[in-house]
């Protein structure tokens, strides 16, 4: 377990960096964060007494000392907008955009594997037809799509709520009712978020299939006589699901970056909701704090990766 | 020959590729000759939520309709085509510099420079780039040029994993061994000797950058980080017609389905060209399959 250890300890590179990198950007960035907080009708002495607060009247080293320390402490400040504390708003939400992207991360694995793998193994007009909707759906921006699926599914045939996590009266449904409610608004944004990951999926896993599919062992497993199904799914498969893997940890950032957008779309309670409404209000330190705790996410993600691929693969220990 | 564009183009879908990319790239070029201003505001009243191939009352034909302000969503397509493709080169571009830069530093010098460079590039790959660009774009005036910057400077670290593991290769191949045995100086080795054979795989992630770019910058647009209106880009053309989805769904449908056309254009060319120069391969990388 030595070399996932050492990657363990990149990863909380990683993670200081990004907070090393943010501190640099606020400071790079135009624009007193004093004054930005106090507001433009602030006096000049409001501003040195935020400025003293914030301690930006401090050496450069010992600001980014103390940074470092409450960012680890878990003390992110308050937001801007709201007034509330930063942690409480973040805290809120990542259950929402837990249950979004985990839902449909497996949904869009499993359903992308399967194409992927009738794709390698079918050939022909089939994986051409499979090819040019797998090529479409990873062309597909989020924010369109779900905008459409609204269109449709909204506003024309009135099938399916646009917006939130749950409707007004959810609180007074019966339990099955509260349970289909819940369904209902996740409909949308889970199917817009995993048409759009199957693309990815699908096209990787047909190219890792057809990469084995060439190996000499696969033409041994042929030649004792195995059935064609046998050799798909017990030799190529098994052996191409092992980049799969890496896929799945390096595709979190770009899934929870999809997320983003889709929830922003439709209202998702979920952090990136409060990531989007705070960059647009320049609600700085939701900002910041959002994306240090991607960031973790994004580390872990591919640390699980990596522990599932050696899991998976001795020779990668 | 690996290289010969002809066999590419027998490729169907390098040929729908460039084909539809050149088309888009035609339009973005001749925007005034094919449409009209796409920001002027006439007869609102009178000309606005015009259905694709009207005509309104002042006789001006709309092939793909108006806006809540009357403006014809061709000519918004048509400019916007100058703004979505304009930045998403440029930002492919600046990626294409410091990657190509990074990678080759990396892999022809050892000890420090290799370490401090490949560890920077691990670390740019960990970042989760959307909200890097959200944090950006928060603290930063939103505009054009930052989202070149951005995307710039978030996009280089695929191409210099690819710049590094070819010049690696390179840098052990006689050719090479016999220029420096020749005393040809280092930095011109680099350069003149093994770059220009290892900037092969360099056109397959510029072309799928590309389609990766324009979705970015719409995606910031339509956030309103990027682009601003009344300037059009297929990013705040979604945008502008999310609020008149149910009277006008043309407004938010065409930037989006023009957007969806290129992006697999480029995408199409990138995966025929990879084929080409690496028949053996057929897999789409780790990198290429991860998208934004």
């Amino acid at each position: 377990m030595f070399p996932l250890a050492r990657r363990a300890l990149a990863g909380l590179g990683v993670v200081v960096g990004v907070v090393t990198l943010m501190f640099a950007l606020l400071r790079l960035a135009p624009g007193d964060p004093a004054r930005l907080l106090v507001g433009p009708a602030a006096t000049a002495e409001q501003v040195t007494a935020q400025r003293h607060a914030l301690g930006l009247d401090r050496p450069l080293a010992q600001q980014y000392a103390s940074w470092l320390g409450r960012f680890v402490r878990g003390d992110w400040g308050t937001s801007i907008a709201t007034g509330r504390p930063v942690r409480t708003m973040l805290g809120q939400a990542w259950p929402a955009t837990v249950r979004l992207v985990g839902i449909s991360l497996v949904l869009s694995y499993l359903i992308g594997i399967a194409v992927g793998v009738v794709q390698a193994a079918r050939g022909g007009r089939l994986d051409t037809a499979l090819s040019v909707a797998t090529v479409t759906l990873f062309a597909l921006p989020g924010y369109w799509l779900g905008l459409m699926l609204v269109m449709v599914f909204t506003y024309r045939l009135r099938l399916l709520p646009a917006f939130g996590a749950a409707g007004f009266d959810a609180d007074f449904l019966p339990p099955a009712a509260r349970m289909a409610d819940a369904l209902r608004h996740l409909a949308l944004p889970l199917a817009t978020l995993t048409l759009v990951g199957i693309g990815g999926t699908a096209r990787f896993v047909r190219g890792a299939m057809l990469d084995v599919a060439g190996s000499p062992f696969v033409t041994v497993a042929r030649s004792k006589g195995l059935s064609e199904t046998q050799v798909t799914l017990r030799h190529v498969l098994r052996n191409a699901l092992i980049p799969v893997v890496t896929l799945l940890g390096l595709s979190l950032p770009t899934l929870f970056s999809g997320a983003v957008f889709i929830e922003a779309i439709f209202a998702w309670p979920g952090v990136g909701r409060v990531l989007v409404e705070a960059v647009q209000a320049r609600d700085y330190p939701v900002v910041l704090a959002a994306t240090a705790v991607s960031a973790v996410l994004v580390v872990l993600g591919n640390l699980l990766a990596e522990a599932l691929v050696s899991w998976a693969d001795p020779r990668t220990r | 020959m690996r290289g010969d564009p002809r066999r590419l183009f027998s490729d169907h879908r390098a040929a729908v590729g460039a084909g539809v990319l050149g088309l888009a790239v035609l339009a973005a070029l001749a925007a005034p000759l094919l449409a009209g201003d796409p920001i002027v505001q006439r007869d609102i009243v009178a000309t606005r939520f015009l259905p694709p191939f009207a005509t309104d009352p002042l006789g001006a034909f709309h092939l793909l309709g108006t806006d809540r302000f009357g403006r014809d969503v061709w000519a918004r397509l048509v400019y916007g085509a100058r703004i979505s493709l304009g930045v998403g080169t440029l930002a492919v571009l600046l990626s294409v510099l410091i990657g190509v830069a990074v990678g080759a530093a990396a892999g022809y010098w050892r000890g420090w420079v290799r370490t401090t460079l490949l560890g920077l590039t691990d670390f740019g790959l960990a970042l989760p780039r959307v909200v890097l660009l959200l944090l950006l774009a928060s603290l930063w005036q939103p505009s054009a040029g930052l989202v070149i910057l951005v995307l710039g400077l978030t996009g280089w670290m695929t191409i210099a994993r690819l710049v590094y593991a070819e010049v690696r290769a390179q840098a052990a191949r006689p050719f090479v061994e016999s220029a420096i045995a020749l005393g040809v100086p280092g930095p011109r080795v680099l350069v003149r000797h093994i770059l220009p054979n290892a900037l092969t795989p360099v056109i397959v992630a510029a072309a799928l950058g590309l389609g990766n770019a324009i979705l970015l910058e719409a995606g910031l647009s339509f956030l309103g980080l990027g682009v601003q209106p009344p300037t059009p880009s297929w990013g705040n053309l979604i945008a502008s017609g999310r609020d008149t989805l149910v009277n006008a769904p043309w407004v938010a449908a065409t930037p989006g389905a023009a957007l969806v056309l290129v992006v697999v254009a480029a995408t199409l060319l990138g995966d025929a060209v990879r084929d080409r120069l690496d028949p053996g391969r057929r897999g789409v990388a780790l990198s290429e399959a991860k998208g934004a």
